[in-house]
């Protein structure tokens, strides 16, 4: 029952992303031809206070829920893999008009087809575990 | 009462939704969890029996149960927010855009949530919409697994925790990102 705050955190996120209009394909395309601030706006000032929030976490040493000093992954898996799967990444992005998040959120918002989409994300990340070992990182 | 209703049935500003997606991240910190979306695609892997194909699927899913109800509950979210907060589905794109796609093949654009010619229920079954759906589906989970992360992990999470590989990675997603927009799309959408 204790994964209760993880479907409320879900739903919530599901509604902020619908209602910040940031998985309409419309927006993704104006983002990519720099036509509006608004995802500019979205991605940026969530990061901005995300840094705020972070800086506080760790000067503060704040302790998560179960008492646990909050600690930030830092692994650094390397700029290649980075750089060419955010690339592949950006491609898949500018036409499905959705990243992660948002393709299970238009699930929901647009309908059942669009878990299309999401076997094809399945099928992806399958095929990238297939030949992750062939590939530059 | 009233106001706020009015307030909640508009589209959301850029600086209502982009903080409150602050809040999301810090609240899954807060219960010992980090931000990740596209993690539950190789937990889908995993419950489907790629761990016997490749060692790259073998983990403990139930590690990543969370993870999947948060995303079932994005589902949920949408689906009240479509239906039930907002009355007008037009999304008012700039008039440059409009006018782009209209160029592409796209007849109003932004009176619809996304595209009819792409994803409306005439087109289906096109060979279109299976391209931009499956094909583009294919292209999000290779590249988030390969890159380490989707928006969430690098955009939000990364960029937040001063990471230099997570700019790498976003200026990866803008790099495929425009090469798709300005050079792909317009052929994609002759299909």
């Amino acid at each position: 029952m204790k994964h209760i705050r993880f479907l409320s955190m879900g739903i919530l996120f599901g509604i902020i992303l619908s209602k910040g209009e940031i998985i309409s394909w419309f927006r993704i395309q104006e983002m990519f031809r720099f036509q509006s601030f608004h995802m500019f706006g979205v991605i940026g000032s969530a990061v901005v206070f995300g840094i705020i929030t972070i800086q506080f976490i760790k000067r503060k040493k704040l302790r998560d829920s179960a008492g646990t000093l909050i600690t930030v992954s830092t692994q650094d898996p390397g700029y290649a893999r980075n750089l060419i799967g955010g690339t592949i990444f950006g491609l898949g992005w500018a036409i499905t008009g959705a990243c992660p998040g948002p393709l299970f959120i238009l699930m929901g918002h647009q309908g059942w087809f669009f878990v299309l989409a999401i076997a094809g994300a399945i099928l992806g990340t399958f095929s990238y575990g297939l030949i992750e070992k062939k590939l530059p990182h | 009462m009233d106001k706020l209703i009015e307030f909640i049935q508009q589209p959301w500003p850029w600086w209502v939704s982009g903080p409150l997606i602050t809040f999301t991240m810090f609240s899954l910190l807060y219960f010992g969890k980090s931000f990740g979306v596209s993690t539950n695609f190789k937990t889908a892997c995993n419950l489907l029996g790629a761990g016997k194909v490749s060692n790259f699927f073998k983990f403990d899913w139930r590690d990543q149960l969370w993870n999947l109800i948060f995303i079932g509950g994005t589902i949920i979210g949408g689906f009240i927010a479509a239906h039930y907060l907002t009355p007008s589905q037009a999304v008012a794109i700039s008039p440059a855009t409009i006018a782009d796609l209209k160029a592409i093949g796209i007849a109003s654009p932004g009176s619809s949530y996304v595209p009819e010619e792409i994803f409306g229920s005439e087109n289906r079954w096109s060979l279109r919409s299976m391209v931009f759906l499956l094909g583009g589906g294919f292209l999000v989970g290779f590249g988030t697994r390969y890159a380490n992360g989707c928006t969430s992990g690098h955009a939000i999470s990364g960029l937040s925790n001063l990471q230099k590989w997570s700019l790498v990675a976003v200026i990866g997603f803008f790099i495929g990102g425009l090469a798709m927009t300005h050079f792909f799309l317009p052929l994609l959408m002759k299909l």
